[in-house]
């Protein structure tokens, strides 16, 4: 197997990321969002799971393991239930249009490329395009908690957003497991303080639109 | 070494033993006791560690990599000698003077710390054990300006300090950080080594000016001064006049003389200007006051000013290359340093004589105390002459070095400088001038004429400790000024520590002269004018007598032919500072007087109503605290927006500082 074989498949995994990054920023109802985050979960648990391989780093094997077991099977899961219980799945959000978001994550992709490529200009190849296209996710992510005004979808936005950061920390021959792990269960343990939230929040506001939050401090101000 | 540090231990120890005690009677002879002990010990340390090569240890304590490292050279040693002797001679006056504190608790544990903080600022050698005992030192003194925070204005008072002493010592911070470099290291052996980019030093300078001028009181950072040294016991104010703003002082001539590196001519500019403002502002809005410790505190501002006078024209004459001149002045403002320690100490003991016999620090209300109180106006009129620059006192001998130091100058190669420093040399003439009057105005209503009040008149002398502590400082400040050249020669190694050069040896000279610069130019015997004084006056008085008033008489006194008026009709403090509040205090603090006189029949009284506005809160202190004000006023706004606005202004932050990246790389 040739060393360009390797950076095509691993540049592959890492720009279908961002192709789904943008599924997901065009999603706007909640069922077909946790759908987009299983599989850009996935493709991020192949996507170490080739890096393992190509960098003979068997560690990585098990941070794949987490990420397709926590945020590709169980978180999404999870969040299902929750939004059939909560009775989400017919609500459609409108907080920024589509389009604008769209244009507006191309254009942080663009800026991502643009400066990630010149920065680590010395860099090993390998590295180089997995960094920027994990910046582009990373700058996807924010987007998206930026222009939802559902909690889940912003929740959905913040893992997908951890999900390029674990891209670009495999990607870079560095990370240790240790960190990796602590990451993992630490995104878990968010993720059930942010349940537990949701459902406080839906119990007294009947909604788990944020706005409801603003408009009780903006009536306390 | 070991004993020294023992000692601020001790203080410490000291402290704790303070709230231990507290409310037991002889807690304050105990800790008041105590620290004399110490202090004069770590004098004694001091005053021969001078001339010893540097000793130092290093303390597992503080950051873990650094550990906390003291050192005791010839600069640390003479200043170590400012802050213990002064602590001894207060911690002396304290032992009387404490027992009329109301509420000793709140005094006693703070006064060792504030010692040990003062001694260990000065022996620090690395940024942080320095900022860290800075600090403390700033905290422990703030707790004694507010320690009696009933009275109005006190807190007011602590608060202004407490801001202004937090600003100081970022300044510093900042500035150690500028000195230390990339590299970080903060030991000052490390400082010394690092060379810092010739673009950097103004930066540094300014950062030490604003840093160390705001503790010392330089105008313009110097508005906490007269609000805290009132506020403060009366000790305690002397503690911080005298010995806490020479701390501040050796800050900075630990940084600019030995951290920063060689000089560049310009890095004088700042002291000197800003120098000879504070001489001659501090002088003229002591003179505009009435309140015997806010007279005190300006006057301290003043003496602040001549000795940076005095420090820029070391650095002056040190980067243009003349050793024996930087010694001279670098000599100057350490000698001004030692001479403002023993008489403001002596002044302040004074002032808090004044408040324990009469209750009031208003001069006004005082008058004919010579009577009363015989032995410390003694003293006290002893440290007026002395602080007025004065022969045979200490205060002309340091004043008169530093006007020699600026005698020298036309030999300074550069043309600015050439056009400053004589233009500095006039602010400081003006100063002497003023701070005479001043003190003249101080002395003479308060001790001189009648009294004005029926608690002036019924004053009565203090205790023992208090008059033993006032007296021996007066002595001392006689004594120095007979005999200058002994401080010069103990100087020395401190000059040529700093710049390299110095004086010639005084103490070999014939009949114990000083000669600073060479016989040709310029000498003074402090010796000779005393003997020559005493024995003018002495013939003189007898002639009067002989020639005179050969019997005494007993006559009424002459009343400009009103009789029996009350001693209202004498010339007051406000009166006597007229002619100079109308001729510099309209220009410089918009001064203006005027008569509110009723109409016929209206049975008010009329009233002479003068209003003096502070230049340095108009235009520096009150636009800042506009500007803050408005900031936070449109800040506020921000604590009151959604979670999406606050994501979107860290998702904007994080893009644009991107696109920064993006557009420079």
């Amino acid at each position: 197997m040739t060393q360009a074989f390797a950076f095509d498949v691993a540049h592959m995994f890492a720009g279908l990321l961002v192709l789904v990054s943008f599924m997901m920023l065009y999603q706007d109802r909640l069922l077909p969002l946790i759908d987009a985050l299983t599989l850009h979960s996935l493709l991020l648990a192949f996507s170490v799971a080739w890096q393992a391989y190509v960098q003979d780093k068997p560690d990585l094997y098990v941070t794949a393991f987490i990420a397709l077991a926590f945020k590709a099977i169980i978180i999404p899961m999870a969040f299902r239930r929750m939004v059939v219980r909560m009775n989400l799945h017919r609500e459609i959000e409108t907080a920024v249009g589509t389009g604008i978001t769209m244009l507006i994550g191309i254009g942080l992709v663009a800026l991502s490329m643009d400066l990630m490529l010149r920065v680590t200009a010395g860099a090993n190849a390998l590295v180089r395009e997995d960094v920027a296209l994990a910046l582009a996710v990373v700058l996807l992510g924010l987007l998206m908690m930026v222009t939802r005004r559902n909690a889940i979808s912003q929740v959905i936005g913040f893992m997908s957003l951890e999900n390029g950061l674990i891209l670009a920390g495999t990607g870079a021959r560095g990370m240790p497991l240790v960190v990796e792990i602590s990451v993992a269960f630490s995104v878990l343990i968010a993720f059930i303080v942010i349940g537990i939230f949701l459902f406080r929040i839906r119990e007294r506001f009947d909604t788990v639109d944020l706005q409801a939050l603003d408009n009780i401090r903006e009536a306390r101000r | 070494m070991a004993l020294l540090l023992s000692c601020v231990a001790g203080d410490l120890i000291l402290s704790v033993l303070a709230v231990i005690l507290s409310g037991w009677r002889y807690a304050t002879p105990i800790v008041y006791g105590g620290t004399l002990v110490i202090s004069a010990i770590l004098s004694g340390i001091a005053l021969f560690a001078v001339a010893q090569s540097p000793m130092s240890i290093t303390l597992p304590l503080g950051l873990p990599w650094l550990g906390a490292h003291f050192r005791l050279d010839a600069l640390a040693a003479a200043f170590l000698l400012i802050v213990n002797f002064g602590g001894a001679g207060v911690s002396l006056y304290a032992l009387g003077y404490g027992r009329h504190e109301p509420e000793p608790g709140r005094v006693l544990p703070f006064y060792p710390v504030f010692l040990a903080a003062m001694n260990l600022v000065v022996i620090a050698a690395d940024a942080y054990s320095f900022l860290l005992a800075w600090e403390l030192m700033s905290l422990a003194s703030w707790a004694l300006v507010i320690a009696r925070h009933r009275t109005n204005g006190n807190l007011r008072a602590g608060y202004i300090y407490l801001l202004m002493a937090s600003a100081g010592t970022f300044a510093l911070l900042f500035c150690f950080g500028l000195l230390a470099g990339a590299q970080g290291n903060y030991a000052f052996a490390a400082i010394r080594a690092h060379h810092l980019a010739p673009s950097l030093t103004g930066l540094a300078l300014a950062l030490a000016l604003i840093g160390a001028g705001s503790k010392a009181g330089l105008v313009p950072f110097h508005v906490w001064l007269p609000l805290a040294h009132p506020a403060a016991p009366s000790h305690v104010s002397a503690l911080m006049s005298g010995v806490m703003t020479k701390v501040a002082i050796y800050a900075f001539i630990r940084i600019v003389f030995d951290l920063m590196g060689p000089p560049q001519w310009w890095w004088s500019v700042a002291p000197l200007l800003l120098g000879g403002a504070t001489a001659a502002l501090g002088v003229l809005y002591a003179l505009m006051e009435t309140d015997i410790k806010r007279i005190l505190a300006y006057s301290t501002i003043e003496n602040v000013g001549i000795i940076f006078i005095a420090i820029g024209l070391a650095l002056a004459f040190k980067a243009s290359g003349l050793a024996g001149a930087a010694a001279l002045a670098l000599t100057a403002a350490l000698f001004h340093v030692l001479n403002h320690m023993l008489f403001k100490s002596v002044l302040f003991f004074g002032a808090g004589t004044l408040i324990v016999s009469t209750g009031t620090r208003d001069i006004e209300k005082l008058g004919g105390l010579i009577n009363r109180l015989p032995y410390s106006s003694a003293a006290v009129l002893a440290a007026s002459i002395a602080i007025s620059a004065l022969p045979p006192f200490n205060g002309f001998a340091s004043e008169w070095l530093v006007f020699q130091s600026i005698l020298v100058s036309p030999q300074l190669p550069q043309m600015g400088l050439k056009l400053i420093v004589p233009g500095v040399g006039v602010l400081l003439a003006l100063a002497a001038a003023l701070a005479a009057a001043c003190f003249v105005r101080a002395f003479g209503i308060t001790y001189l004429g009648r009294p004005r009040t029926p608690a002036a008149a019924a004053a009565r002398e203090v205790d023992r400790w208090s008059l033993a502590a006032m007296l021996g400082l007066a002595a001392l400040c006689l004594f120095v000024g007979l005999f200058p050249g002994l401080a010069i020669d103990w100087l020395q190694p401190v000059a040529s520590a700093m710049v390299s050069g110095r004086m010639p040896p005084q103490s070999s000279i014939a009949w114990l002269s000083i000669v600073p610069v060479s016989a040709s130019r310029s000498s003074y015997n402090g010796l000779l004018l005393f003997g020559f004084m005493v024995a003018a006056a002495t013939i003189a008085a007898a002639m009067v007598h002989r020639f005179a008033s050969r019997a005494v008489r007993i006559a009424p006194f002459w009343d400009c032919g009103y009789p029996n008026l009350g001693p209202q009709v004498q010339y007051s403090a406000t009166s006597l500072s007229q002619p100079i509040r109308r001729v510099f205090g309209s220009v410089t603090f918009g001064a203006h007087e005027t008569v509110d006189m009723p109409a016929p029949e209206d049975p008010r009284p009329a009233k002479l109503v003068r209003t003096i506005r502070d230049p340095v809160w108009d235009f520096l202190y009150a636009p800042i605290a506009v500007f803050i004000d408005r900031a936070a006023g449109l800040l506020n706004h921000i604590q009151f927006l959604t979670i999406r606005v606050y994501l979107a202004m860290v998702f904007v932050a994080l893009v644009a500082l991107l696109t920064v990246l993006a557009l420079w790389g």
